[in-house]
């Protein structure tokens, strides 16, 4: 401003932020101002096909009604706290091909990366004695320098990922093969790491935790309420937010009280307590929905997955972005395969060569996650995800043969892209 | 007349072996509408990403302020005052009217965007440029209509104290409501003392709103004249013809050595 031109520049937003803000915006009318106003706007976006996680939702209390109906075994505490273990690791992998999909891109090699830093955790241990937590960044390290190369290859070479994944879901099932050996495998039996899906969390513990996570939303919720009310910024309506205080805090502490009751099946010894893969995975939630939703990176993101181009004009390192989601990905699956290693008690060469992949991107998918990019959140991931490790869950307690399972998963799968690419067309024709 | 804001001097630009740009002078100043007419291929665009710093010259001086600036791209484009509001919009359909106002400019506290202070500022921007039509600062730009998304790009120009803003072909894609509406806020910007250049095949918008016209012909500067001296008919034979009586080129370039 100061380089001696003698422009007037009276569009220059003043720093007052109270008086500007609502002077001579008399239109701005989308203030929902009460839950009735915010219910209809939701309906209006569902109508628009902004659909959310509200499919899988509905998907998951229709899995629970239909396998409750049909096993009284599968609402026992004892196979809740199964299921919660069971979909950790397609969760935490849900959740790094989120970013990949935001971009509208795609790691079809994201389960072997996991096998493959599954494979050298269980090295590290067995082989060099190393620490837990030492084996485990070894084994993210090795996921981020995957993702690196991918995200480089896609980035800078243009390869679709698909093709580049692709690539990498072939060559990366080597490395565990020749590690390991065929027919091999490699135990995996560190306390702390095997712990994650065997052991629980004290009662106690669990307990404060489960209320700091409550007082710390309510808190935050009604700061925000009140510091964007006071300025007369578009906020929720009062009763919405407590509405949504309400609602997790009944999901969280109702979780806890479920978990920390006596689920042994056997009268003569104990099993109570949430199993520590839980607070693993909502730690690994609550910090990524910060960075999508709180920082310039998750804005960049999403703006990069939304139009690139507009992306490149405002100045964002698209390649950068590309790269660091490709990174961000691999690493995840890499903490995937840690759990999942870690619910087997084994690293075999087959690791994360199977389903794993496709159920982590049904399960993201049916999140909510759109495949076209630009529309995504982390909590997408968990929701899928139970929606994914419920069907052979449940199937499993029905008996079924395996094959049902495949065929249902498969079908949910393409139910769910189907709803996305729908929703899609609606919403391009809604403008929502 | 005041100095230039914005001035290009004897910019030559080739394509391998086609030359687009030959000697063109260009000039934008404080307070009007310059409005950049010509036929396609006339090298309006090739001109615009030039300002813009998109595509560097092969000759020619570039003065900002009456000095002379070393611009190397779009980010010294940018940090000098000039935004360029593209034809295609350059918005995310996937976010709000807000975020894309800041977008790459994001505010920041602490780790955290700054929610609260970005939303204040595209609202006094928005009603201090009289936008009405907009329900809320908060909803996507998926929702809006092409007026309304005109309208954010232009906000979004003006919302970095820009001394400069280039559009291109505003209106081509609107209705009568809405171009309306977009040329309003073009004049607005002229009004406020910021050099406005309007990119236009539309006679009708280019003599509405704009004081200068330059008319490009073949790559050539057909004439730079004040838009009140001359007549509809002799900018379309500028455009068309790259002369109009003793306004225009001497030569016919297409027949010239170059």
């Amino acid at each position: 401003m100061t380089d001696g031109t003698d422009v007037q520049h009276d569009v220059t937003p003043s720093s007052t932020p109270s008086s500007g803000a609502t002077a001579g915006f008399d239109s701005d009318n989308r203030h929902a101002a009460t839950i009735g106003d915010s219910a209809r706007d939701y309906l209006n976006r569902l109508r628009g096909g902004d659909m959310g996680s509200l499919p899988a939702i509905l998907g998951l209390v229709f899995l629970f009604i239909v396998f409750a109906s049909l096993n009284d075994r599968f609402l026992t505490t004892y196979n809740m706290a199964n299921l919660v273990v069971q979909a950790g690791s397609i969760i935490v992998l849900a959740m790094g091909l989120v970013f990949v999909l935001l971009l509208g891109e795609i790691d079809l090699s994201a389960g072997v990366a996991g096998g493959a830093s599954a494979t050298i955790i269980a090295l590290m241990l067995i082989d060099y004695d190393w620490t837990w937590w030492a084996a485990t960044l070894a084994g993210i390290a090795l996921g981020a320098l995957i993702g690196l190369v991918i995200g480089s290859l896609v980035a800078f070479l243009g390869i679709p990922s698909f093709v580049v994944t692709l690539a990498f879901f072939l060559a990366l099932q080597a490395v565990p093969l020749r590690l390991i050996g065929s027919g091999g495998s490699l135990r995996f039996n560190d306390p702390v790491l095997r712990g994650l899906s065997i052991k629980n969390v004290p009662v106690t513990a669990s307990w404060v935790a489960a209320v700091v996570i409550v007082l710390a939303f309510a808190a935050l919720s009604l700061w925000r309420y009140r510091s964007l009310s006071a300025r007369g910024l578009v906020h929720k309506p009062l009763g919405l937010v407590l509405l949504q205080i309400a609602v997790l805090a009944l999901i969280v502490l109702g979780l806890t009280a479920l978990l920390s009751a006596n689920r042994s099946p056997n009268p003569t010894f104990d099993i109570s307590g949430v199993p520590w893969v839980a607070p693993v995975v909502v730690a690994l939630l609550l910090f990524w929905t910060f960075v999508l939703t709180r920082t310039r990176f998750g804005r960049h993101l999403y703006a990069v997955g939304g139009n690139a181009e507009a992306a490149r004009r405002a100045g964002i390192n698209v390649r950068r972005i590309k790269i660091m989601a490709f990174v961000i990905c691999s690493g995840m699956a890499a903490i995937s395969g840690l759990l999942a290693a870690s619910y087997t008690g084994k690293v075999s060469p087959g690791s994360g060569g199977g389903n794993e992949l496709l159920y982590a991107v049904g399960a993201a998918v049916i999140g909510g996650t759109s495949l076209f990019g630009g529309r995504g959140r982390a909590i997408d991931a968990v929701v899928g995800g139970l929606v994914i490790a419920t069907i052979p869950n449940g199937l499993g307690l029905l008996d079924q043969a395996s094959y049902i399972n495949f065929i249902v998963t498969g079908g949910v799968l393409l139910l769910a892209a189907s709803v996305d690419a729908i929703s899609r067309r609606r919403r391009s024709a809604a403008g929502v | 007349m005041a100095e230039p804001l914005l001035e290009l001097r004897g910019v030559n630009k080739s394509f391998g072996v086609a030359h687009v740009l030959h000697d063109v002078d260009f000039a934008v100043y404080p307070g009007q509408v310059t409005a950049l007419v010509g036929d396609n291929g006339a090298g309006k665009s090739t001109l615009v990403k030039i300002i813009a710093g998109i595509y560097g010259r092969d000759t020619g001086d570039y003065y900002f302020g009456g000095k002379q600036v070393e611009v190397h791209g779009p980010r010294d484009v940018a940090a000098l005052g000039v935004e360029v509001v593209y034809q295609d919009l350059a918005l995310c359909d996937n976010l709000d009217i807000v975020q894309n106002m800041f977008l790459g400019r994001e505010e920041m506290k602490g780790v955290g965007l700054d929610e609260v202070s970005m939303e204040s500022r595209a609202r006094e921007t928005l009603s201090s440029l009289s936008v009405r039509t907009v329900k809320s600062v908060r909803q996507s730009v998926a929702s809006l209509s092409g007026g309304q998304r005109q309208t954010v790009a232009i906000a979004k120009a003006v919302l970095w104290n820009s001394k400069v803003v280039l559009l291109d072909e505003p209106t081509a894609a609107l209705g009568v409501a809405q171009t309306r509406q977009v040329l309003d806020l073009v004049r607005r910007l002229a009004d406020r003392g910021l050099g406005v250049v309007l990119i236009s095949h539309n006679m009708g918008d280019v003599f509405e709103v704009a004081d200068r016209i330059t008319a490009l012909y073949l790559g050539r500067v057909a004439a730079d004249v004040p838009s009140k001296d001359v007549t509809h008919g002799q900018v379309v034979e500028l455009i068309t013809a790259g002369r109009s009586g003793h306004l225009g080129i001497a030569e016919n370039p297409a027949t010239a050595t170059v």
